[in-house]
């Protein structure tokens, strides 16, 4: 068909063509150009730094523990929504979205207050001898915050779509709850973990307002390359900035690659 | 099988009480700090650090952002879902995808791309410096950086919904003798309003809370280029903890009104009898 | 409203879906496309409408080319599969639409456009109805306010996508009686869609038998089912069985048994078609050797299958005397003769 019926598309496609060009496709070709113009050499001196390895360890490292810590409670909270009734379930389940709700810096602040040494539970810990803020546990905490809603929201529908009988045919078959849940619910369920855990990945990787105030950027050791990002720019080092940028970008399609993958794969998985 | 119900029943009750012990602590603990710093003394001084002129500054920039973004992206949502959901052409999954780019790229570079372009050595900085127009650390840059973050809002509310709905309404009002317009305005719009009023919803909470777009290109001069997350930041670098968490209470408001939204009109959804007429 | 079909061909992608179709329905005719699901006849349906774009062919409305009307301005009512009712509109909204939307100049005012709704509930059988939402409706009161709507904007021509293919049995045969009446009644020129060949028989003058994307025959009801003019209509048409024989000399013979003489076919092997109750099971004279393998009385009728040179053939009686399982003698009373593809 070269015509057709419903009106409009010549239209509206091509203003969200204009649309996406100027606003998305432009700014992010400026970031590509100005970064292959500076060469492999201005590339690999920047990312030779230590202070940059260091962001580079510091940001990737703690998300992926932090969205590690992100699954294994997202899935405990979306098996809760999915499979009990209870008083307070709508509460609860409006309350896993407000991390994403929550502007960054107000977590950001509130998190630090929470977790500084004289606070409501920095105190407790810090009598335990465990220090939170102004530590990469502290930017673990915001990142785990942060990432949390992504599991659950990734989970929750794979997870509501399961087949109850196949747990009662397990049960039948002499299965324990331990077997069921390890050999039946599991191994559906690993492609929507695995997207939930890149999710919180991502968006730890690139999180900058809730991670600045309790992290205490110390470079080396508490500076997320976000955070070292700003630092350049702030000292005129554009070149800098263009390649910690252009990285992070590479790390954005990366990871949204994984996730179109592993899509396509739990599409085939469930045959729908 | 009593007592493995029974065991069954109380696996069933340490899960739900561990899940809401989770989120208690883990999510609701630091929305309840910030309103007991902000409010805790007694509504005198909140009043007295929003009446400030510089957080009035913030409060009244943050709102035209928002005013400037939301429209815009409202606009691309309503064209782009059309264009996606309605008609079937090469390369739609791909704009999908370019319209989800700017969830998964770090806030930082949103901004840092931004700069690129319209600073002082970017690739139109030198032209618009020329004429006069100043746009990284200044007003137009903060809306451009919040537009970028906030543009996926509307559409990826939008384009599913419009795809489950098909285009069968669409047909029918087009054979009553409906031109594309009157399709448009009276059969598919009503049809996505509690997608689209959500999709706003959203849209809006996130132009008003971006942090790190708008850091990157604001400039943070008082007063001038200031948004609410932007002086907070300020306020709290300044230990001046109560303002901080006075303005950080507003719009913590604004999160727990839009996630009030969200519920509302998740169980709206959910009471229609259907949503298709199948 | 006079409608000329000539050479209509449509695509979806690169699978044709009609591929040149040609067809003339009369003013006032209550026709139907009759075919199994990709047949082509809903595609067809929806061409009528504007609803799909054709690649190449005519149509004409009264004499006037139609192709180059959108569908908004063809005056085509169209009553879909699934009624496609707005459902964000009241009934009374949704039949309303069509006058509420004219421009201006055309609209009739509120009063005029209350009355109109009105007089439609009234004509569908659902006085009063007009306040609910079509989620609060029966699948078959749904179904008339779909076809109220699309009566609404007082059509020239109305088409019905399988009007009767998302009903129950019961509300199906009393819709059908009612939708004949209300054609009888408004004289509108009708198109409708069904896969169904009772339901087609039952309300058409006329009956347009498709097949991927092809008129296979047309005729009336009678015609169509006395005369079917290819083996796959005969077979759509109703139970059917079929047996090899060879012609010779316009004469089909199956063993010694003579199926058809007279016929105008070339020499040569050959199908024999028969429904079950065209069967005469131990009859005198010449007769064909069968194994009768299953039995069964239904009511008044006993239904069985016997075998015949490794084909399975279905017969219906009305009594079952002298029948047992077992080798029996039998013969198809009439049949249709059809040369062997």
């Amino acid at each position: 068909m070269t015509r057709r019926v419903l009106p409009g598309l010549p239209g509206t496609l091509g203003l969200t063509l204009f649309y996406l060009t100027a606003m998305v496709l432009l700014p992010l070709a400026a970031l590509v150009i100005r970064a292959t113009g500076i060469g492999f050499g201005g590339f690999a001196a920047q990312i030779g730094s230590p202070r940059v390895l260091a962001a580079f360890r510091a940001s990737f490292g703690i998300a992926f523990l932090a969205a590690w810590v992100d699954t294994l409670l997202g899935l405990l909270v979306a098996w809760v929504l999915v499979r009990y009734r209870f008083p307070g379930r709508r509460l609860l389940d409006a309350l896993v979205d407000l991390p994403i709700a929550l502007p960054t810096a107000v977590a950001g602040i509130a998190l630090t207050e929470l977790y500084a040494e004289t606070g409501w539970f920095g105190a407790p810990l810090a009598a335990l001898g465990i220090h939170v803020a102004f530590t990469p546990l502290g930017i673990g905490v915001a990142l785990a915050f942060v990432g949390l809603p992504f599991v659950v929201r990734a989970v929750e529908p794979v997870l509501a779509d399961l087949d109850r009988d196949v747990e009662e045919a397990a049960a039948t078959l002499g299965a324990s709850s331990w077997q069921i849940f390890r050999r039946v619910i599991l191994p559906p369920l690993w492609p929507a973990l695995l997207t939930g855990f890149t999710l919180a990945f991502g968006r730890g990787i690139g999180e900058y307002g809730s991670v600045i105030f309790i992290a205490g950027n110390m470079p080396g050791i508490s500076e997320i390359v976000p955070l070292l990002i700003v630092v350049k720019l702030e000292q005129y080092d554009t070149v800098g900035a263009c390649v910690l940028g252009s990285l992070m970008l590479l790390a954005s399609f990366a990871i949204m690659l994984t996730i179109n993958a592993l899509q396509s794969w739990s599409q085939r998985r469930l045959g729908n | 099988m009593a007592t493995s119900l029974q065991a069954a029943g109380f696996a069933r009750r340490g899960l739900i009480a561990l899940a809401f012990l989770l989120l208690l602590v883990f999510l609701v603990a630091p929305l309840v700090l910030v309103f007991t710093r902000a409010f805790g003394d007694g509504l005198a001084a909140p009043i007295a650090a929003l009446r400030e002129p510089d957080a009035l500054a913030a409060i009244r920039l943050t709102l035209l952002v928002a005013a400037i973004a939301v429209p815009l992206n409202l606009v691309f949502g309503l064209a782009a879902s059309w264009a996606i959901a309605k008609f079937r052409f090469a390369g739609r999954s791909l704009l999908i995808t370019l319209i989800d780019l700017p969830l998964s790229v770090s806030p930082v570079v949103s901004g840092l791309v931004y700069v690129l372009v319209f600073g002082a050595q970017g690739l139109l900085g030198p032209w618009f410096t020329a004429h006069g127009i100043k746009i990284v650390f200044a007003v137009p840059g903060i809306v451009l950086a919040s537009v970028f973050v906030t543009l996926p809002f509307v559409a990826r509310e939008l384009i599913p919904l419009m795809e489950a709905q098909g285009r069968l309404e669409e047909e029918a009002a087009l054979t009553l003798g409906a031109n594309g317009w009157q399709t448009f305005w009276r059969i598919t719009l009503p049809n996505v309003r509690w997608g689209l009023l959500y999709g706003v919803l959203l849209c809006n909470a996130r132009a008003m809370g971006e942090f790190g777009a708008v850091s990157v290109v604001s400039g943070h001069i008082r007063g001038m280029t200031n948004t609410m997350p932007l002086h907070i930041e300020v306020l709290y670098n300044e230990y001046n903890l109560p303002a901080a968490f006075t303005v950080a209470a507003l719009l913590a408001l604004l999160a727990l009104v839009t996630l009030a939204a969200k519920s509302l009109l998740e169980w709206h959804l959910a009471d229609e009898p259907s949503t298709s007429n199948r | 409203m006079r409608i000329e079909i000539t050479g209509l061909v449509c695509r979806y992608g690169t699978t044709p879906a009609i591929s040149g179709v040609d067809l003339t329905i009369a003013d006032g005719e209550f026709v139907a496309l009759l075919g199994p699901s990709g047949s082509g006849k809903t595609t067809l349906l929806r061409a009528m409408a504007g609803l799909e774009i054709p690649e190449a062919g005519g149509l004409a409305f009264d004499g006037a080319d139609a192709l180059a009307l959108p569908p908004n301005r063809r005056g085509v009512g169209f009553v879909f599969q699934h009624y496609a009712l707005f459902k964000h509109m009241t009934v009374a909204d949704n039949i309303a639409f069509g006058l509420s939307i004219r421009p201006r100049a055309r609209r009739p005012d509120q009063a005029a456009i209350a009355a109109k709704v009105d007089e439609l509930l009234e004509l569908v059988q659902l006085p009063g109805l007009g306040r609910r939402y079509p989620q609060q409706l029966s699948g078959g009161q749904r179904q008339r306010v779909a076809l109220a709507r699309a009566l609404a904007i007082e059509p020239q021509l109305l088409l019905l996508d399988e009007p009767f293919g998302a009903l129950d049995t019961q509300v199906r045969t009393e819709l059908r009686l009612w939708l004949k009446d209300l054609h009888r009644r408004l004289g509108v020129t009708s198109v409708f869609v069904t896969h169904d060949q009772e339901e087609a028989m039952e309300l058409a003058d006329r009956i347009v038998v498709m097949r991927a994307g092809r008129i296979e025959q047309i005729g009336t009801p009678a015609e169509v089912y006395a005369a079917p003019a290819s083996p796959f209509v005969y077979g759509f048409l109703g139970q059917a069985n079929q047996i090899g024989c060879t012609i010779a000399a316009g004469v089909a013979r199956a063993g010694a048994v003579v199926l058809a003489d007279g016929l105008d076919l070339p020499d040569g092997p050959a199908t024999a078609w028969f429904r079950p109750y065209q069967i005469d099971v131990a009859p005198d004279g010449p007769a064909l050797d069968g194994d009768l393998i299953d039995l069964s009385a239904i009511g008044a009728r006993v239904k069985g299958t016997l075998s015949h040179e490794g084909r399975l053939v279905t017969l219906e009686l009305s009594d079952r005397t002298s029948l047992v399982v077992g080798p029996c003698r039998w013969r198809p009373r009439e049949v249709r003769i059809y040369p062997a593809a």
